[in-house]
């Protein structure tokens, strides 16, 4: 019995070693092409954490230290303790166009300033990649449109909102009435401004939403 | 970090092995040691949560001793011991005091964690640097794997069984923790020491799970699991660094919105499903046949007949699919009807037939399981309830990233916005109702004119077609030999032209008017379609009727040839033939094959075609000639096109409705389409970006990607429906084709069943399919559907019910609210009042004193 498992171990050994060497394989090829260095258990842990596989983790590194060359370092293997400004961000051409950009990043950064480590990095794209539920979605979205960070889309956060998107072409009567058909519609408690949940039944119902509240990395 | 151990590339080998001797060492080494541990383990668990804290700084602690001890050896190993035992009288006590709350503690782990966020977070952050200062990455990875060892040391004996219970609930509840770590709405931070700590957890306490015999296949199955996790990780990682064209395909998105995108990412999904269709018949068809089968030319059916052989190889005739690409593994008629082939037995016949019918199935499979799951992922979103929230928070379209889009896309905004307000505020503004219903009805007329027109000609032509070909075509010109090609093709290509000039008379919204041309276009591809199946029937039928009389002459010509033979000597085996000279009748199978080949050639020659001249060379001109030229020719008339997204999809839906139908009789139409795809992806790609301009009202996609699905599917069943109808009522031709000989082709499943099968299988099957158990069976499938449907109706109706209810609520709230507010306006109006009253009071009373007082002065 016990020579038996002898064996069996060190059977289970060799075809260890053996997928070690391809594992050192491909990570010796891998970053050759790349030219970045991570540990599997970053990688591990980024594939949790997000919905991202292995290649697009890479494809938004190579991004992220485009943004900033000189901040951030190639090798990533010790997870540096770096972080990119919000200005540099925004200069994306992903987020170059959007209306919405500086509330992107400032809703997806610790310090809500809107300076991203990398792991914040790929959360924000993580989420609005395609893979990311409604819900979670819709979460992030109510953080974005919520300028003034009170957890709730009072009139002034719409009537931003409405400038933003039409570049204050429409007059002041007209957002005045935009804004209050909006919270006429949504808004379910009648406190006269969207909570989370308002915000949460009108959007689970938007059929545009998904496809709309995506950035393809 | 499951795995971490073997997965780690840093990790040398020789470092793995001297951590196994290492092992070895210290197994035999402390006994007493596992012991003491297990005590430890046992109150941790007791304790549950609450120590969490604690645990794990005692658990740095211990690793880090660890690390140490495995440097200086095992001399020091003894002070580590008491310095552990002092930390365990120090654990045991806490355990003591949170022993009270134990039970709640453990229940509610989770829903604690959450809640103590704000401080606990600061401990982890505290903790985090720590452990990133203390210990580089891939000395963590060597505890883990030490971790696994301790594994051996937990010993589930000690533990009551409520207390595995317990902890077996813990574990799962880290690992569901550690699933849905992506879908949290946490910050980065947060999830990532989550992770980490939870993995930790299950990585320690998994092994302590199970009893007895139970023990080892728990610990068997937690390991298998883990491995599947990997092995799915790594698939789905393989999956996505297949997908091809993703970064083409994010540039047209970011150039034109997510509309044209759309088109292409149908592309896309076309070209894989094409891609599997092609695996099967190449894999299990032609290749077999090619490899195993009778080369060419040892039988009538795999040579040119004597009277082609000298055009066989003009490229005119290769061009059209005759000659040599005609006697190949390309078309139905070269397959031989013998039972199997090569030394694999391999069953050609039933393979041919069984690729035939399983590409179809595959087809249904795929677009049905892809509608289900789009049907599931779009929201409700009929109901009009939300119209002015829904384009603030949803119409901007967040993949734009060109200057030019984003302006286009904020005009339409602001002009879709203009709109709903003036609906609003003139919610029914029919200026001239009569005027647009009348257009409209004018417009669908001369739709259906079109129609009609269109149907018409491709009758007229196809049976002048039918003329020619008695004739013979080599009297013929090339126009009047490809005729029904081009005419459909040209068709194709302008009566949408003509259906979008005849759609502005009707004056719909841009959304409402694509579906309407979609509809159209529909149903124009279709009347051709089926026109065009039609004459291919009659000319079946013509074939079949040719081949009686071949069949006959043929019997003739071989009793001839016996008689001759017997002869001249009746000893000598018959004269051999070539196999050139045999004659032979018309295969109608290869006939059907190679129409749909030219139909798919001259179809993908067209769309290339009009693709240069019409966005191209239009382009070009446009560009070009604008330096001389009297007015602005970019902004004015010609000006550059628009990428037309319904007449591309259309047209790929439908040359996809081709393939189904024609695959059967031309296993290399999946090829070709293949090929098709690609090149067309690359050149509409390129097209789109250099000659196409963005739509002035960029407008999504929105639900369209079923709208597609759906017409695919209409078309899917309306193509297998003639393939199936030939394969079940024609009988196939005698000479020709793998189910040669047979009265039907489908005979070739009874022949597997009675020569392969046992015969109790055969007498199963014939029981299973007779009409008493079918029938049954059918209609309990029509009443199970039937109990479907009744019970989603009336979910529906509860939705509504529902969604009614929150619309009262609503409005109560909202009038309560009022009445509240006014209620407390008017509290407010009267306090005022009284206060008011009290003043005047006040002040009367204070004028009556000055006045008293006055009236003492006085």
């Amino acid at each position: 019995m016990i020579l038996h498992r002898c064996v069996i171990v060190s059977i289970l050994c060799k075809f260890r070693l053996h997928l070690k060497g391809f594992v050192i394989m491909f990570s010796a090829i891998k970053p050759s092409i790349q030219s970045i260095c991570f540990s599997h258990a970053v990688f591990l842990s980024l594939q949790d954490c997000t919905f991202f596989t292995r290649k697009e983790i890479l494809r938004l590194h190579g991004r992220y230290h485009e943004l900033a060359p000189h901040l951030v370092p190639m090798d990533y293997t010790n997870e540096p303790d770096c972080k990119i400004p919000l200005a540099l961000i925004v200069n994306m051409p992903e987020l170059k166009e959007n209306p919405f950009r500086n509330r992107i990043v400032e809703s997806f950064s610790e310090d809500g300033m809107g300076n991203l480590s990398f792991n914040e990095f790929v959360d924000m794209f993580s989420v609005l990649s395609e893979m990311a539920p409604r819900e979670l979605k819709a979460i992030y979205a109510f953080k974005i449109y919520d300028f003034n960070v009170d957890n709730y889309l009072c009139k002034e956060d719409l009537e931003k909102t409405l400038n933003k998107l039409t570049k204050e072409e429409l007059t002041p009567e007209e957002v005045e009435l935009v804004c209050e058909k909006t919270i006429e519609e949504a808004d379910l408690d009648g406190d006269h401004k969207l909570s989370f949940a308002d915000f949460e039944n009108m959007i689970s119902r938007a059929p545009d939403f998904l496809s709309t509240f995506h950035i393809r990395i | 970090m499951s795995t971490a151990g073997e997965q780690d590339a840093d990790l040398s080998l020789q470092e793995e092995h001297e951590s196994k001797t290492h092992r070895t060492k210290r197994r035999d080494g402390d006994r007493q040691k596992k012991k003491r541990r297990n005590e430890r383990r046992k109150g941790g668990t007791r304790a549950g949560e609450g120590e969490e804290d604690l645990q794990a700084v005692s658990e740095k602690r211990e690793r880090s001793k660890r690390k140490r001890a495995k440097s200086k050896q095992e001399t020091s190993r003894r002070e580590n011991n008491e310095e552990e035992e002092a930390q365990l009288t120090g654990v045991r006590e806490v355990d003591e005091n949170v022993d009270k709350g134990k039970k709640k503690q453990g229940s509610t782990k989770k829903g604690e964690k959450k809640e103590d966020g704000g401080k606990q977070l600061v401990k982890e952050k505290a903790r985090d640097i720590k452990k990133k200062n203390s210990e580089p990455e891939t000395s963590e990875e060597d505890d883990d794997e030490e971790e696994d060892n301790d594994k051996d040391v937990v010993r589930p004996e000690c533990l009551s069984p409520e207390e595995l219970e317990k902890l077996k609930e813990a574990v799962d509840e880290r690992k569901k923790l550690i699933q849905s770590l992506r879908g949290k709405p946490w910050p980065m931070k947060k999830k990532l020491v989550t992770l980490r700590e939870s993995q930790e957890f299950v990585e320690k306490y998994e092994g302590a799970l199970g009893k007895g015999k139970g023990r080892k296949l728990y610990a068997y199955k937690v390991l298998m699991t883990k491995k599947w996790m990997k092995f799915q990780r790594d698939f789905e990682n393989f999956k996505t660094a297949c997908i091809p064209w993703e970064m083409k395909i994010k540039e047209i998105e970011s150039h034109f919105g997510s509309s044209v995108a759309s088109y292409f990412i149908f592309l896309r999904w076309m070209y894989g499903i094409n891609m599997i269709l092609f695996g099967l018949t190449f894999g299990l068809v032609m290749v077999p046949e090619a490899l195993m089968g009778r080369p060419y030319g040892s039988m009538p059916r795999k040579t040119v007949p004597r009277a082609e052989e000298a055009s066989a190889m003009d490229f005119a005739v290769l061009w059209d699919f005759g000659g040599y690409a005609q006697y190949s593994v390309l078309f139905y008629g070269y397959y031989n009807n013998q039972r199997t082939v090569g030394w694999l037995k391999f069953r050609m016949p039933l393979s041919y037939f069984l690729v035939g019918v399983g590409t179809v199935a595959y087809s249904y499979m795929v677009v049905i399981r892809t509608m289900a799951r789009n049907a599931n992922e779009s929201g409700v979103g009929d109901d009009n309830s939300f119209n002015f929230s829904w384009k603030m928070f949803t119409s901007w379209d967040y993949l734009i990233g060109n200057a030019e889009t984003a302006d286009n896309k904020f005009a339409s905004i602001t002009t879709s916005f203009k709109e709903a307000i003036l609906e609003e505020q003139e919610s029914h503004k029919d200026d001239n109702i009569h005027l647009t219903r009348f257009l409209r009805v004018l417009a669908n007329f001369l739709v259906l004119c079109c129609l009609a027109g269109s149907g018409y000609l491709i009758y007229f032509v196809v049976r002048r077609s039918q003329k020619f070909a008695l004739d013979g075509l080599e009297n013929h010109t090339w126009w009047e030999r490809n005729e029904v090609n081009m005419v459909m093709s040209l068709l194709g290509m302008f009566c949408p032209m003509l259906f979008d000039v005849i759609s502005t008379l009707e004056n719909y919204h841009p959304r409402v008017a694509l579906q309407w041309q979609l509809g159209r276009i529909f149903a124009l591809f279709l009347g051709n379609l089926y026109t065009f199946i039609i004459a291919l029937m009659d000319e079946i039928n013509l074939k079949r009727k040719e081949e009686k009389v071949v069949k006959f002459n043929i019997t003739m010509w071989e009793a001839s040839l016996y008689n001759g033979t017997v002869l001249e000597n009746s000893t000598a085996p018959p004269v051999t033939i070539h196999p050139a000279d045999v004659p032979r009748g018309p295969c109608w199978e290869t006939m059907v094959g190679q129409e749909f080949v030219r139909l798919i050639i001259s179809d993908t020659m067209t769309t290339y075609i009009t693709l240069l001249i019409g966005d191209f060379l239009r382009a070009v001109l446009v560009r070009f000639l604008n330096y001389c030229w009297c007015w602005d020719l970019e902004a004015g008339f010609p000006s550059y096109s628009e990428f037309d997204v319904s007449g591309n999809v259309l047209g790929l839906i439908f040359n996809q409705g081709m393939i189904w139908m024609g695959s059967f009789y031309a296993p290399c139409l999946p090829a070709l389409n293949v090929i098709r795809l690609h090149v067309s992806m690359y050149l509409q790609c390129w097209a789109v970006m250099c000659c196409n301009v963005p739509q002035e009202r960029v407008f999504k996609a929105s639900g369209s990607n079923n709208f597609y699905m759906a017409m695919l599917l209409v078309i899917l069943f309306l193509s297998t429906l003639p393939a199936i109808y030939t394969i079940v009522s024609i009988p196939p031709s005698f000479d020709c084709g793998p189910f040669s000989g047979k009265n039907r082709m489908f005979d070739v499943i009874h022949e597997t069943l009675e020569s392969d099968f046992p015969p109790w299988f055969s007498k199963v099957f014939s029981y299973a399919s007779n009409p008493g158990l079918v029938l049954p069976f059918i209609l309990l499938m029509v009443l199970a559907i039937y109990y479907l449907q009744s019970t989603s109706k009336s979910y529906r109706e509860a939705n509504v019910e529902l969604k009614k209810k929150l619309q009262m609520q609503n409005e109560e709230n909202k009038r309560k609210n009022k009445r509240a507010a006014l209620k407390a306006q008017m509290d407010l109006e009267e306090a005022r009042k009284t206060a008011q009253e009290q003043q005047r009071n006040n002040n009367a009373s204070v004028q009556d004193q000055e006045g008293e007082s006055f009236d003492f002065k006085y």
